[in-house]
């Protein structure tokens, strides 16, 4: 059975595409067969993030007009032998595509793949239409601010509404010694907040920008953000992963400075 | 002054907990501050007739009750009206 995840956040900026560029790398290094799919329409980024920018001869909407088949817009990435790329136009926009377009392309794609991820655009406008459509699972990506969290909250809300099976929570760039210094929302805060499963916690890593601009995905590797979402693979895969201690001290130090604090 | 920090203010981390939770609720009831302020003067002008309250000082919240999940299924009205003096 072929899993279709949306990876969604409302807000833009906060880590959509790495976590699709990493989770969908991840999950095919473990064996899987992974097509990402760029839904976001005038403004693609998951190519860049993974590397595979300079291989793109079709993409999304050229598949939707009928100008080329859906295995001809596939790119082929050659680290990983079962994972494919299906990238967005650039020069179209959001309304270039319809939301039963999108569910007749996953349709087929299921097939012949396990795991199905959309990279969903900012917003909550037809480009975020297309992109849950055909989904049936979704990863909500935040970072421990209140605009991200607020707009993460309308998104589940929405995606309630369109009666998701699943919804995962993954809190992206988490910096664990302001959560120490009681200036930024911990994990804990956050989850009472939106009060969805957590999946995950990225920490804040230099090494995702660094990956970034060399197009190579960290999961995996030996830094703490590469562990983070190989931890977050695992668990998408229903396997359970004791979270990293990011947080380790914070309770002890959030007991003996609570004393002072005066809530 | 970190001492000072320590001692009289709250943590930025509670300062962005307690907005949001009041910021959320709003967002999902689905209803917009100049409603709550209408609904507000309304009640005021309903209560008024009985008792002499301070309208200044009134305050109402759209909260959600005991049940669980963040599914909004019974949200509850919380008015919170100080009474000045109840009349005969």
């Amino acid at each position: 059975m072929s899993e279709v995840i949306v990876v969604t956040s409302g807000k833009g900026g906060v880590g959509k595409t790495t976590t699709s560029a990493n989770v969908g790398t991840g999950l095919a290094a473990m064996g899987k067969k992974v097509v990402l799919i760029d839904t976001d329409i005038g403004l693609r980024n998951l190519d860049v993030v993974m590397g595979l920018e300079n291989r793109i001869v079709y993409n999304l909407v050229d598949v939707v007009d009928g100008n080329c088949r859906v295995k001809q817009a596939l790119i082929k990435d050659k680290r990983h032998p079962s994972l494919y790329l299906l990238p967005s136009a650039q020069t179209k926009d959001k309304t270039a595509v319809h939301e039963e377009q999108m569910i007749k392309i996953i349709e087929y794609l299921k097939q012949s793949f396990d795991y199905i991820i959309l990279d969903c655009p900012a917003g909550i406008e037809q480009g975020f239409k297309n992109a849950i459509a055909g989904a049936d699972r979704a990863l909500v990506v935040t970072t421990p601010e209140v605009s991200a969290i607020r707009d993460a909250d309308r998104i589940i809300g929405l995606l309630e509404a369109n009666e998701f099976s699943k919804i995962d929570l993954i809190i992206n760039r988490l910096r664990v010694d302001m959560v120490r210094r009681g200036d930024m929302m911990s994990s804990a805060d956050v989850i009472d907040i939106l009060s969805i499963p957590l999946i995950g916690i990225v920490p804040d890593d230099e090494n995702v920008v660094i990956a970034t601009n060399q197009g190579e995905p960290l999961v995996g590797n030996n830094t703490l953000a590469g562990k983070a979402y190989q931890n977050i693979c695992c668990r998408v895969l229903g396997e359970e992963v004791p979270f990293m201690e990011f947080e380790k001290g914070i309770s002890f130090w959030t007991r003996v400075t609570g004393i002072f604090h005066k809530n | 002054m970190i001492i000072s920090r320590f001692f009289y203010r709250k943590s930025s981390r509670q300062v962005a907990k307690d907005r949001l939770k009041i910021l959320l609720i709003s967002d999902r009831a689905n209803c917009s501050p100049e409603m709550m302020e209408m609904i507000k003067t309304d009640i005021a002008k309903v209560i008024s007739k009985y008792m002499k309250i301070d309208t200044q000082s009134m305050e109402i919240q759209i909260t959600k009750t005991g049940s669980k999940g963040r599914n909004m299924k019974n949200p509850a009205l919380y008015a919170n009206i100080p009474i000045l003096d109840i009349k005969q």
